[in-house]
């Protein structure tokens, strides 16, 4: 059975402590199976974790009561400047576009960035816990912690968890001694380092794009351009992407985010030969002079 | 001898699993404005096709300035607000302060997710004023995605009202209007009735009742107001 389940296998329904606790019960002492105090409330029963997968669904590939937003294109790239991260914006659960507006970029701290794709709870949740431990990190140290160590960390952490149902495909991105950073890390424990990654449901279309354009030595300008097309065409492709291009440049100082761009306006600007019906009527954007 | 006697007939239990949930519908929805925050739900709690109540409430205040609104499983969604009500007690008597809405909403998103492997099935949506005095509205999906919005709509009836609310409240695709626009108190609160109305008339998981809350600089305002029942 899971080493997680058997570490709670004392109390079938183990309400811990997490670290102040409001709700400080008689357990809240003890320290949670991560080594941070956390801990999780599970099913009773011989096997929680197989028992609540069943009713969980991360990837609309199920027809379970519980459906966790997800679905996405993300993408990273090391080039001349630094890195460049860019995601789209959409959350689906199930078939319903359950927002359009999602923050696909997490701000670890001022020179970390990690990225959204597959579960959004638990991308946002062990990415804040990564967060908390660079922190630590720094104060312990009283240095920066490097992009390999920040995601090796994340890597540790979700891998405690491993067969328990999490779903995480996340780009660690930042700027340490050695220069620009970037790796892969997702939920089966599986940790990369390479100058280009895409993940999500539209990474397929990006990498299409990421493969045909870019080069290691672009300037600021053009890097843009190849992160805004490879996010524009998968959320041309991909149903489960959508909504906005977000995108952010790492460099020696910390990261900046661009402006939001609007896929629906890019349309016009990557298919200048359409031209709109009823231009005047049209609820859509109109085409760029 | 012995062992063919106790020994029962086993059955294969792959089709009796224990079913932890059950969708009890009901609809919420939330609408920020520059200076106050509404946020309503109706109150008819159904199992399938019976109702099982015409008056459970779904919307409760959680402080002076922040209430929650939930919808899916009643009983998941009773124990969260009941879980969410002691923390928020107990930070005011800790504290002496109320705590505020964008910390109770990151409190929200971690009280979700440490049920991950067991999950609330619930779908609530917080609503106050931040620290500007702005109204927020949080929502989440079960096991604390947390996303700031100006509107949102949630439940059964949310794939009508989500919508309505895109065209009526966010303006979105609509070339003329800013869509960063803000509706004024009145408006939205005819917009949130109107909304659920509607919802009553097509889903038949939303009915009965609608209450309405009200949050701006003086407190909470709570509106009791009918919906049709049939």
């Amino acid at each position: 059975m899971n080493r997680f389940v058997e570490q709670l296998a004392a109390n079938d329904v183990a309400e811990l402590g997490m670290p102040g606790s409001l709700l400080a019960g008689p357990t809240a002492a003890m320290a949670g199976p991560t080594g941070h105090g956390l801990s999780f409330e599970l099913a009773a029963g011989n096997n929680p974790a197989e028992f609540a997968q069943h009713f969980i669904d991360a990837k609309s590939e199920k027809d379970s009561l519980i459906k966790i937003a997800h679905g996405t294109t993300t993408l990273a790239f090391k080039f001349r400047e630094g890195v460049m991260v860019a995601t789209d914006s959409r959350a689906t659960s199930g078939n319903v576009i359950a927002s359009q507006t999602v923050k696909k970029v997490i701000e670890i701290n001022p020179y970390l960035l990690g990225t959204m794709a597959g579960g959004a709870a638990d991308c946002s949740f062990w990415e804040r816990v990564l967060g908390m431990e660079c922190r630590l990190h720094e104060l312990r140290n009283k240095k920066r912690i490097s992009v390999a160590a920040a995601s090796k960390l994340l890597a540790n952490l979700v891998y405690r968890y491993k067969g328990m149902g999490l779903s995480m495909g996340t780009m660690v991105a930042g700027w340490d001694e050695k220069g620009p950073g970037l790796y892969y890390v997702d939920s089966d424990g599986q940790r990369l380092a390479n100058d280009i990654f895409s993940v999500g449901s539209g990474s397929t279309f990006a990498y299409g794009v990421l493969d045909s354009h870019y080069r290691y030595d672009m300037d600021i300008e053009e890097a843009r351009d190849v992160a805004r097309r490879a996010i524009y065409h998968a959320t041309h492709r991909d149903a489960y992407s959508g909504g906005v291009v977000r995108m952010y440049l790492v460099q020696r100082d910390g990261w900046v985010p661009y402006p939001l761009e609007d896929v629906g306006d890019l349309y016009y600007q990557y298919h200048p030969e359409v031209q709109l019906t009823n231009r005047t009527e049209s609820p859509l954007t109109v085409v760029p002079a | 001898m012995l062992s063919s006697i106790t020994q029962a007939p086993v059955e294969a239990h792959s089709h009796n699993r224990w079913e932890p949930y059950v969708d009890n519908g009901g609809t919420s929805l939330a609408i920020a404005g520059a200076d106050f925050v509404i946020i309503a739900a109706d109150t008819r709690q159904s199992d399938g096709y019976s109702i099982n109540t015409r008056y459970d409430p779904k919307a409760f205040e959680l402080s002076n300035k922040t209430v929650i609104a939930t919808t899916g499983y009643a009983a998941d969604a009773k124990r969260l607000v009941e879980v969410m009500e002691q923390k928020a007690q107990s930070y005011f008597h800790k504290h002496e302060r109320v705590m505020s809405t964008p910390a109770m909403a990151q409190l929200l998103s971690n009280t979700l997710y440490y049920k991950r492997f067991f999950p609330y099935y619930v779908f609530p949506i917080l609503a106050g004023l931040d620290s500007q005095g702005k109204g927020a509205v949080f929502t989440y999906d079960p096991v604390g995605n947390m996303e700031r919005t100006v509107y949102v709509a949630c439940g059964s009836a949310s794939a009508l009202v989500q919508p309505f609310l895109d065209n009526q409240v966010g303006f979105a695709n609509q070339r003329a209007a800013d869509p960063n626009r803000l509706l004024d108190r009145e408006t939205a609160r005819k917009i949130a009735i109107d909304a659920f109305t509607g919802a009553t008339e097509r889903d038949i998981y939303t009915g009965d009742w609608l209450e309405i809350f009200t949050i701006d600089q003086t407190g909470v305002h709570r509106e009791k107001r009918e919906l049709k029942r049939d």
